[in-house]
C-alpha cells in the first residue's frame, strides 16, 4: 500500500516498521516533526518518547537504552549532532546492544539554520560513524530500516543523514498497511559488561581497533549492498554518451542528475551510493574501469570526490574526475546547476532547454527589485514588549546578545538589536567573555553595556552552564530569558519548564527562577512584560549593577495560547 | 492555454511529462494544505507526484514558495527555473518573486490580495509589474474578495484559488479529485467553509 509521506513522517514510518522501542529528540528544523509525531503516536504505538533537554541529553537516554537492550532512534538536526558529538565518539567505541539509528538531519542553503552550512557527514571521519543518505522519502523510510539492519548485525549506530529537500519531501512511500497492532511494550534489561560499556584506558585503544576492524566488515557489507547501485547499469548500452562520462552521486543529487538525465534523453552511466562511510571501494574502482571522465555529484564540500580521487589514482591514474571545480561547495544544488555541470563535460548547451528561458532572459528578471519580506514575529508575541521596551530604555551602544529561537528575529527591522548569534546558549557565554574583555585593563567596569535575550528551551538546553560561569567569573550582563512557556519556533514542542512531557504526561514544572537563583544570581525579577512600566524600571535598575541581573520576561507564546484556548 | 491543456492530457499518457506547479504567498496562508491536497488528488487519479516545502522561523510572516511536480514517474522534487506550467500565488507581490520560473507558456493565477510590510511597493505598481514583467498568461482574480463577501472568510483564497484552477483546466487535476482530497485532508471543524469556497469556484469559472 502506498501513502503520500513526508520525508520526516516516512523514518517514522520506517522506525515503527522496524520495531523500535525507545525514541529521543530535540527539536530542529529539518527534523523536528519526528519528534512531533511520536510525541502524538508514541503511547498508541507502545514506544517510549521523550523530548530531551538537548541533543547530548537526548543522545545519551538513547544509549542508555540501547545499553539495556532497547531499539532505538534519535533525532536531531545538524547542530544538535555536534552537540550531541560528545557521547556520540565514545559510543562507537562501545557499541551498541540494542539497534541506534541516529537522524542527522543538514539544511544546505541555510534556509532554517542561522549558524552554519554543516556538512554533518564530516562526523564519519571525525567518529568512524556509517553514514546512510536517502535521496527521497522512501529512501528515508528504507534507510532507517537498513541502519537498523546494520546496527543489529554489527553493534554500531548508524546515522540517516537527511537534508532539508529530503526530510521536507512528499512523495507517496511504500508502507507495511499491517501496522496497526502496537508494538510490544518491551522491558530493557542491564547486564553489566564493564570491557563493553567503560571506555576507560587501556581498553579504549583495543576498542577503537575492533572499530576499525568492525568499519571494514561493513564495507564488506556496502559493497554488496544494493543500495549502492548504478541504476543504469544494462540498461542502456548501445548509445552510451562518447568521451566515456560517468557520474557517481548519492543523496538529493540523484534526483537532480535523473531528472537532468532524463529531460536531456542522455545516456551517462550513474553510480548512486546509498552509503557514504564506509565507502563501497570495490564496486566505485569497477565503476570507473572503463570511464575516462567522472563528475561527483555532491551538495557542500566535496567530501566524495575527494575519496573518490584518492581511490583510483593507482587503479585508473588517467580517469579525469571532476566535482567542485564544476558544482558550487556553497548552497545546495538543483537540477539547473548539474544541468550545468554536465553541460560543459559533453560540450552541450543544456541550459537553455531545461530552463525553456534563454540565460538572458534569466539575467534581466533577476535585475527585478523587489523589496524583502522578513519574518515577524505574530501578532501579540510577548517578544513585542521585550524587545520594544529595551530598545527605549538600553542606552545607545549596548550590545545586544542574540540566542536561537523566535527572538532571532530581533536582528531585522524594525528591531534590529542582535549584534552577536553564534548557537545554542551564546547569548549569555560570548556575552560573559565581551564584558569581561570591556572590563580589563582598568580593572574598572566599563559604562557600556550588554542585554543577553535567551529563550526558555534554549537556556535549560545550553543557558545554564553559561549563567554559572558568567556568576562564578564575575561578570555583569543584564540576561533576559523570555520565557514563553514553550519550544516555540520549532512548532511548539513541550520543554522542562512546561510541566508536561513529550508525549503531554504531567511532568515536574522545573522554574528558571529557582535554577537562576541556585545558580548564584542575586539581582533577579520574574516579570511579565506586558507590565511594560514595571519591566522598564527593572531594566534600568539591573543595567546599573554591578553584577550579573536576569530577568524572566514569562509570557506565554501567543500561538500557543490561542491553540490552549480552542482545545 | 490551449498548450497547456494538451500538456494537461499528456501528462498521465506521457512518460516523462511532468507538470510543475508553484504555490506562493506569506506565512499563515495555508500553503502547505493545498500542497497537501493537490498532492492527494494527483495521487487519487493515479499519477506520480513530489513536492518540497520549507518549514521554520523565516517562514512566520516571510515569503513561502513550494514545489509541486506531477507526472508519470518524477525525480526531483523542485521545479527548475523557467519550467513551472502552472503558478498559483496567494498575495499579489509573492507572484513577481518566482518570475524566474515562469515561461511564455505558463500560467499564473493570481490572488489579488496583499499581505502589507513596511518598505512594499503599492498594489497598483506591482499589477504593473506583473503585466509587464510576468511570462506567459496571468490572471489576478479578487479571490481573497468574493471569499471574504460571500463567506464572511479570506482564509479559504488559496482553496477557491486551486479549485478555479482545476476548473478552468489548468491543472492535470480534476475538480473531483480536488473535492474528494479536501473531504480527506481537511479536518471535520473547517470542511464545511473549504467545501463552499470549492462550490464557490465553480460558479466562478462557469461565469
Amino acid at each position: 500500500m502506498k501513502k503520500v509521506l513526508l520525508g520526516n513522517e516516512a523514518i517514522v514510518q520506517g522506525a515503527l516498521e522496524s520495531g523500535v522501542d525507545f525514541v529521543s529528540a530535540y527539536p530542529g528544523t529539518p527534523s523536528s516533526e519526528i519528534g512531533n509525531i511520536f510525541g502524538e503516536i508514541g503511547k498508541k504505538q507502545g514506544v517510549y518518547f521523550e523530548f530531551s533537554t538537548n541533543e547530548k541529553t537526548a543522545l545519551e537516554a538513547v544509549i542508555g537504552a540501547s545499553f539495556s537492550g532497547l531499539k532505538c532512534l534519535v533525532a536531531m538536526k545538524s547542530f544538535g549532532i555536534n552537540v550531541a558529538s560528545d557521547a556520540l565518539l565514545p559510543f562507537v567505541y562501545t557499541g551498541t546492544k540494542g539497534p541506534v539509528v541516529i537522524i542527522a538531519a543538514d539544511d544546505p542553503s541555510c534556509w532554517s539554520s542561522g549558524q552554519t552550512e554543516e556538512n554533518s557527514r564530516a562526523f564519519a571521519y571525525l567518529g568512524h560513524i556509517p553514514i546512510l543518505e536517502p535521496s527521497d522519502a522512501q529512501e528515508a523510510k528504507d534507510f532507517v530500516k537498513l541502519g537498523f539492519e546494520i546496527s543489529e548485525k554489527f553493534n554500531i549506530p548508524v546515522i540517516v543523514r537527511t537534508t532539508t529537500r529530503v526530510a521536507h519531501q512528499r512523495m507517496p512511500v511504500e508502507i507495511n498497511p499491517k501496522l496497526q497492532i502496537p508494538n510490544s511494550k518491551k522491558k530493557g534489561i542491564f547486564i553489566k559488561d564493564v570491557k563493553r560499556f567503560a571506555t576507560m584506558p587501556p581498553r579504549v585503544l583495543e576498542m577503537k581497533q575492533e572499530l576499525l576492524e568492525k568499519i571494514e566488515k561493513i564495507r564488506a557489507y556496502a559493497e554488496k549492498s544494493k543500495t549502492n547501485r548504478d541504476p543504469g547499469l544494462g540498461k542502456f548500452t548501445e548509445t552510451r554518451v562518447s568521451g566515456k562520462l560517468g557520474i557517481i552521486t548519492s543523496g538529493i543529487s540523484y534526483l537532480y542528475v535523473k531528472e537532468v538525465l532524463e529531460e536531456f534523453n542522455l545516456d551517462i552511466p550513474i553510480l548512486k551510493l546509498g552509503f557514504f562511510y564506509p565507502l563501497p571501494e570495490k564496486k566505485i574502482s569497477f565503476f570507473v574501469r572503463d570511464l575516462k571522465k567522472v563528475l561527483i555529484v555532491e551538495e557542500l564540500e566535496g567530501y566524495l570526490e575527494k575519496e573518490v580521487k584518492a581511490l583510483v589514482k593507482e587503479t585508473s591514474p588517467k580517469l579525469k574526475i571532476y566535482g567542485k571545480d564544476l558544482l558550487p561547495e556553497v548552497g545546495e544544488l538543483n537540477s539547473e546547476k548539474v544541468a550545468s555541470a554536465i553541460a560543459k563535460l559533453i560540450n552541450k548547451n543544456l541550459e537553455s532547454n531545461l530552463t525553456g528561458n534563454s540565460p538572458a532572459g534569466i539575467r534581466e528578471n533577476w535585475k527585478l527589485k523587489i523589496p524583502n519580506r522578513f519574518p515577524r514575529l505574530c501578532p501579540n508575541c510577548p517578544y513585542w514588549f521585550v524587545f520594544s521596551t529595551v530598545k527605549e530604555v538600553a542606552p545607545k551602544n549596548t550590545i545586544f546578545g542574540g540566542d536561537i529561537g523566535c527572538y532571532m528575529i530581533a536582528g531585522f527591522p524594525p528591531h534590529n538589536i542582535q549584534d552577536y548569534l553564534l548557537c545554542m546558549g551564546a547569548s549569555i557565554g560570548v556575552g560573559h567573555g565581551i564584558k569581561k574583555a570591556l572590563q580589563r585593563g582598568s580593572g574598572q567596569d566599563s559604562d557600556q553595556k550588554l542585554i543577553a535575550f535567551i529563550g526558555d528551551s534554549t537556556f535549560f538546553h545550553s543557558g545554564i552552564p553559561a549563567l554559572i560561569n558568567t556568576v562564578y567569573n564575575k561578570s555583569n550582563p543584564l540576561i533576559i530569558i523570555m520565557d514563553n512557556r514553550i519550544t516555540a519556533m520549532t512548532g511548539h514542542q513541550p520543554n522542562p519548564g512546561m510541566g508536561l512531557t513529550g508525549t503531554l504526561e504531567p511532568a515536574e514544572e522545573i522554574k528558571i527562577e529557582e535554577i537562576v537563583k541556585a545558580c548564584g544570581v542575586k539581582n533577579l525579577k520574574v516579570i511579565d512584560p506586558k507590565n511594560i512600566d514595571e519591566f522598564k524600571q527593572t531594566v534600568r535598575e539591573f543595567l546599573n549593577k554591578n553584577e550579573v541581573s536576569v530577568i524572566v520576561a514569562k509570557r506565554i507564546c501567543a500561538i500557543w495560547e490561542k491553540r490552549r484556548v480552542k482545545k | 492555454m490551449a498548450e497547456i491543456i494538451k500538456k494537461r492530457d499528456k501528462i498521465s499518457k506521457e512518460a516523462g511529462k511532468t507538470f510543475n506547479v508553484i504555490i506562493t504567498g506569506t506565512g499563515g496562508q495555508g500553503l502547505i494544505t493545498l500542497l497537501d491536497i493537490i498532492t492527494e488528488a494527483a495521487v487519487s487519479q493515479g499519477l506520480d507526484v513530489k513536492t518540497s516545502e520549507l518549514h521554520g522561523l523565516s517562514q512566520r510572516g516571510g515569503s513561502i514558495n513550494t514545489h509541486i511536480r506531477i507526472g508519470e514517474k518524477v525525480h526531483s522534487p523542485l521545479v527548475a527555473l523557467g519550467s513551472a506550467d502552472l503558478v498559483l500565488s496567494l498575495e499579489i507581490l509573492e507572484s513577481l518573486r518566482v518570475i524566474n520560473y515562469a515561461n511564455s507558456e505558463t500560467i499564473s493565477l493570481i490572488n489579488r490580495y496583499s499581505v502589507p510590510f513596511i518598505g512594499t511597493i503599492p498594489e497598483k505598481e506591482t499589477e504593473d509589474k506583473i503585466n509587464k514583467l510576468v511570462k506567459g498568461k496571468k490572471y489576478v482574480i479578487p479571490a481573497a474578495e468574493i471569499c471574504q463577501k460571500e463567506l464572511g472568510k479570506d482564509v479559504v483564497a488559496g482553496i477557491y484559488l486551486l479549485s478555479y484552477a482545476s476548473f478552468k483546466k489548468m491543472l492535470p487535476l480534476k475538480p473531483e479529485s480536488i473535492l474528494k482530497a479536501i473531504f480527506n485532508r481537511i479536518p471535520q471543524k473547517y470542511l464545511d467553509l473549504n467545501v463552499k469556497a470549492f462550490k464557490l469556484a465553480e460558479k466562478y469559472a462557469n461565469k
